[in-house]
């Protein structure tokens, strides 16, 4: 029971932030500071969600050799600016990393 | 369903593959965890059906196995997942061709990885409220399927780090990034929501980095904007 009563309670509150904002805003004329400060968001996210899934192993920094995520985005990173393809990207990263486990970290 | 509706549910769902092969590592790790902690699949699925967020799911089962209350979960919840806000103020002007009825709907699917596709492909071209359903169901299936999974067969599960599942998400987060750097004022946003994001991951607990950092390099874009 107290079970149901938590993943509903954590439902309710993950729902509303995801709702509100969109259901609200959508059907206004936002502030023009607001729609510059939004269109950063996607850039600014990314980055911030980017930079510790690769540089971060365990609980530590790790900006070098030993770190297949760090070194796999390197060389992934060219292929991806200029194609702007995220399947490419995303496919070529696999199997660079593939190769580097195996070949190279094992 | 017109041929435009069904062109843009399958690009939908086509956009969602690298968000799939992101989200089966991370689902039937936390399925593990959650069956180690006490869980059965189904209860692990119904907290994925209900919540689906992946970060705040890892800390409220990490609670529970220390055995903390529901209340202060929830709260933890609340907070982890209050960046949301910002990704569902940014979808609104898009939310426009969107029937109105459906925003409550679309709006419970959005995850960073979701918002981060989406958000990148509305502003590239015109889509409805098709393309995001296909976009958005198709992910929270693979999350919520893989939990379950991963709660029920844990142990029988290989190994998908051999299969470069762990550089998917990573990776599509380094295209979809490349693509919104358009001129130096991005890319100085970039650089500084990166470098903020690592220095808050080590000093704020509670996995406030994301929302901090980026709400401090979003301001100073729009600072660069006025100072140009």
């Amino acid at each position: 029971m107290s079970y149901i009563i938590l993943i509903v309670g954590m439902g309710i509150v993950t729902y509303i932030p995801r709702m509100l904002p969109a259901t609200v805003l959508s059907q206004k004329k936002l502030p023009d500071i607001l729609i510059r400060f939004l269109n950063y968001i996607p850039t600014a996210v990314l980055s911030a969600l980017l930079f510790p899934s690769v540089l971060v192993t365990g609980h530590e920094i790790n900006i070098g050799i030993s770190n297949p995520l760090f070194i796999t985005s390197l060389l992934t990173f060219p292929i991806a600016y200029k194609t702007k393809n995220m399947f490419l990207t995303v496919i070529i990263g696999m199997i660079i990393i593939i190769i580097l486990n195996n070949l190279v970290y094992t | 369903m017109t041929s435009t509706e069904k062109n843009q549910l399958a690009f939908g769902i086509k956009r969602a593959m690298p968000i799939v092969m992101g989200y089966i590592p991370v689902g039937f790790a936390l399925g593990v965890l959650a069956s180690g902690n006490g869980l059965s699949p189904f209860e692990t699925g119904a907290m994925s059906i209900l919540v689906y967020a992946g970060s705040a799911q890892f800390i409220a089962v990490n609670m529970l196995g220390a055995g903390i209350s529901p209340l202060p979960i929830i709260i933890t919840t609340l907070l982890v997942n209050l960046r949301h806000i910002l990704f569902s103020a940014s979808l609104s002007p898009y939310f426009r061709e969107v029937n109105k009825k459906l925003i409550p709907l679309i709006s419970f699917y959005i995850t960073d990885e979701s918002f981060a596709v989406s958000i990148t492909d509305v502003k590239e071209k015109s889509l409805t409220q098709t393309y995001f359903l296909g976009l958005y169901i198709t992910s929270y299936l693979s999350w919520v399927l893989s939990t379950i999974l991963g709660s029920a067969f844990g142990s029988l599960i290989p190994d998908t780090k051999a299969l470069g599942f762990d550089f998917a998400l990573p990776g599509m987060f380094l295209a979809l990034l490349c693509m919104q750097l358009k001129d130096m004022k991005t890319i100085l946003v970039a650089l500084a929501a990166g470098a903020l994001s690592m220095f808050f991951f080590f000093t704020v607990p509670g996995n406030w980095n994301v929302i901090l950092a980026t709400i401090a390099a979003a301001s100073l874009g729009v600072f660069l904007e006025r100072w140009n």
